[in-house]
């Protein structure tokens, strides 16, 4: 077993995390303030995002990304996971689902997303369908040689600024021995198409800035070749491309969670209380010492998933530990290290209540603690029958 | 015109740096290395030197441990084009001297023949200030230190020097010798593909027996120890307070 990283990988680490330090740190407490990204201050991330070649970075080099592994992606995303969602969203990484484009949609929606002439957002839940997913109620009817859309979706992330989203639309249902079942499409939905309607969503207590929209479907007109992937087939291109989001929620996590570890460690070793440094006290060293080991046991568990996928190693259950484990243990990291600020861990001074607020949604979105729990333990049981 | 550029690798800048028990020097064990920020300021002078057409060859050379091909694979990524490693010592803490460094230059000089070499001002671990002026010595090359400015023109190069007393401006013949400071330049970041590339670029490795250099130590460290710890302040109550406390116990007017 090796578990160092190569030169490249040390680089790409460095080159990223020194981005986010820069590009990133110095615009977060604008952001989470007034919720707004600022126009230019997105344009330049992109800009500067491009410079370095790390647009798209997770496509293959024959459609013009870098060609990352899942692992040297998932370090990226881990180093990223240390600033700002709002603001390292125009660090550009594409939906990989759109590797599902074929002929005219390449020129159409592909290649332009990776050369960041267009931003994308993917559209799943619905006000009455989260976890359950085939529950969705928006759906589309032939008409013609069209499909006319009704319905609705909500905590559409980075819709504000996409150019076209990916839709997951209802297309039928089946009789089937537990009752009917949905069929589902992905669609390929241009911002302005009459009967299109991206309206702004909620406000939310995480990732402030990093906006959830809300997408109507009024009659919505679309032809056939806005469909990705195939008619009916929404679960294969999403089984096949939207397998490993979760893998960047828990990197994120660990990212994050050593950016609060330090304020905490640094904190502990300057703050005095009754006379000496907190840290000497074993209340608050432990404390340090249960945080650091979650961190690591995070990071292993989740970039050994990442690594699994680039062996062509089943990776659904690792998956499923790494973003349960991961995004459960910032929330304990962010717990604690306000518990060793004090009073101040609360003040809008610190970020560390940003960070403590930003936690809770790693734990629900791209599938909740329970899901995961449930494919974990799925995952064990069935071969046994149960 | 050849463009060559030594860098160290050093302590990183952001770690925290303990004198070892014994007083023989600093902790380097499982210490975060880093090339010499001073250093990534001469590569990137030398890329941009190189992207205004002003030079057509940038290579790099590191003396030290095997662990230096690290930091020429960065100067390598940010966009220098070959490298030399030359392999002093096995053992990190070994420091090989100024002088030492200055005479295996010299030997490289001769092999390369560059018509610039661009040295950081000084490494941040010994803070020596010294490699540049002792190669220029050796070499009879004119020296431009200090830089935070430098054109060339033909056979000149203009410098501005950061001097006490403000900028000096100074024209020099080349070949020539230049040692930069902190505000020549902001060091860019190793873009995706030019890492990817660096793995591909060419790496020689040398030894300092290749120049004919003996690198025995001629300095003896007495001890190393941690600077005195800053005395409290006090908060003076006006500004007649202050000008007493300099007068009388400053002693500073």
């Amino acid at each position: 077993m090796n578990f160092g990283l190569t030169e490249e990988q040390e680089m790409i680490v460095s080159t990223v995390r020194r981005f986010v330090e820069e590009e990133i740190y110095p615009h977060e407490d604008l952001v989470d303030r007034t919720g707004e990204v600022p126009t230019e201050i997105a344009a330049q991330i992109k800009q500067k995002t491009m410079d370095l070649g790390f647009y798209a970075c997770n496509f293959p080099e024959e459609v013009g990304g870098a060609g990352l592994s899942h692992l040297e992606f998932a370090l990226v995303e881990r180093e990223l996971g240390r600033g700002s969602m709002a603001l390292n969203h125009f660090f550009g990484r594409p939906q990989n689902i759109l590797m599902a484009c074929e002929g005219e949609q390449r020129e159409r929606y592909l290649l332009p997303a990776v050369r960041g002439e267009r931003m994308d957002a993917l559209a799943m839940t619905e006000p009455d369908a989260g976890s359950d997913v085939r529950g969705m109620k928006c759906v589309a009817k032939r008409d013609g040689g069209d499909w006319v859309v009704n319905g609705t979706k909500h905590f559409i992330s980075g819709a504000d600024h996409a150019d076209f989203i990916i839709v997951f639309i209802a297309t039928g249902e089946d009789d089937t021995p537990k009752g009917p079942k949905k069929r589902i499409t992905a669609f390929l939905v241009d911002r302005g198409t009459p009967g299109f309607e991206i309206a702004p969503g909620y406000e939310s207590v995480s990732h402030r800035g990093y906006k959830n929209m809300i997408l109507r479907f009024d009659n919505c007109r679309l032809p056939d070749a806005q469909v990705l992937g195939e008619v009916d087939g929404g679960f294969a291109v999403m089984n096949e491309w939207l397998y490993a989001t979760r893998i960047t929620v828990a990197t994120m996590a660990v990212g994050r969670a050593r950016r609060v570890f330090d304020y905490a460690l640094n904190y502990s070793a300057e703050r005095k209380q009754f006379g000496q440094q907190i840290g000497k006290f074993q209340g608050v060293s432990f404390k340090l010492a249960d945080m650091i080991t979650e961190i690591d046991a995070a990071e292993w568990l989740t970039l050994s998933s990442a690594w699994r996928l680039d062996q062509g190693l089943p990776a659904n259950r690792e998956i499923a530990s790494a973003k349960v484990y991961a995004s459960e243990m910032l929330a304990r990291v962010t717990d604690e290290a306000i518990a060793i600020y004090g009073g101040m861990g609360l003040m809008n001074d610190l970020p560390l209540e940003r960070f403590w607020r930003d936690a809770r949604v790693e734990r629900i979105w791209d599938g909740t603690s329970e899901i995961q729990r449930h494919i974990i333990s799925r995952e064990l049981l069935r071969p046994l029958g149960a | 015109m050849k463009v060559l550029v030594p860098v160290k690798r050093v302590i990183d800048y952001n770690v925290k740096v303990r004198v070892k028990a014994d007083q023989t020097g600093v902790d380097l064990a499982n210490v975060k290395m880093s090339m010499n920020p001073f250093d990534e300021i001469s590569v990137e002078q030398a890329i941009r030197l190189k992207e205004a057409g002003q030079a057509d060859e940038i290579v790099v050379v590191s003396i030290g441990v095997a662990k230096n091909q690290e930091t020429l694979r960065t100067a390598l990524a940010m966009g220098a084009d070959r490298a030399i490693l030359i392999e002093a010592t096995d053992n990190v803490e070994n420091d090989i001297e100024p002088l030492t460094v200055a005479k295996i230059l010299k030997g490289v000089v001769e092999e390369e023949q560059p018509g610039l070499v661009l040295l950081g001002k000084q490494a941040i671990d010994n803070d020596a200030n010294a490699t540049g002026q002792m190669l220029s010595a050796l070499l009879g090359w004119s020296q431009a230190t200090f830089a935070s400015g430098l054109e060339i023109e033909g056979d000149k190069a203009t410098v501005t020097r950061e001097v006490d007393g403000g900028l000096q401006v100074i024209k020099v013949n080349m070949p020539a010798i230049v040692t930069v400071d902190l505000r020549l330049n902001e060091p860019r970041y190793a873009s995706l593909p030019n890492i990817m590339k660096a793995k591909k670029k060419p790496m020689d490795t040398k030894t300092p027996a290749d120049y004919g250099v003996d690198i025995a130590p001629r300095l003896t460290t007495v001890k190393v120890t941690e600077p005195p710890a800053r005395k409290a302040g006090v908060i003076v109550g006006s500004v007649g307070e202050l000008v007493e406390k300099l007068k009388t116990e400053a002693g500073v007017i």
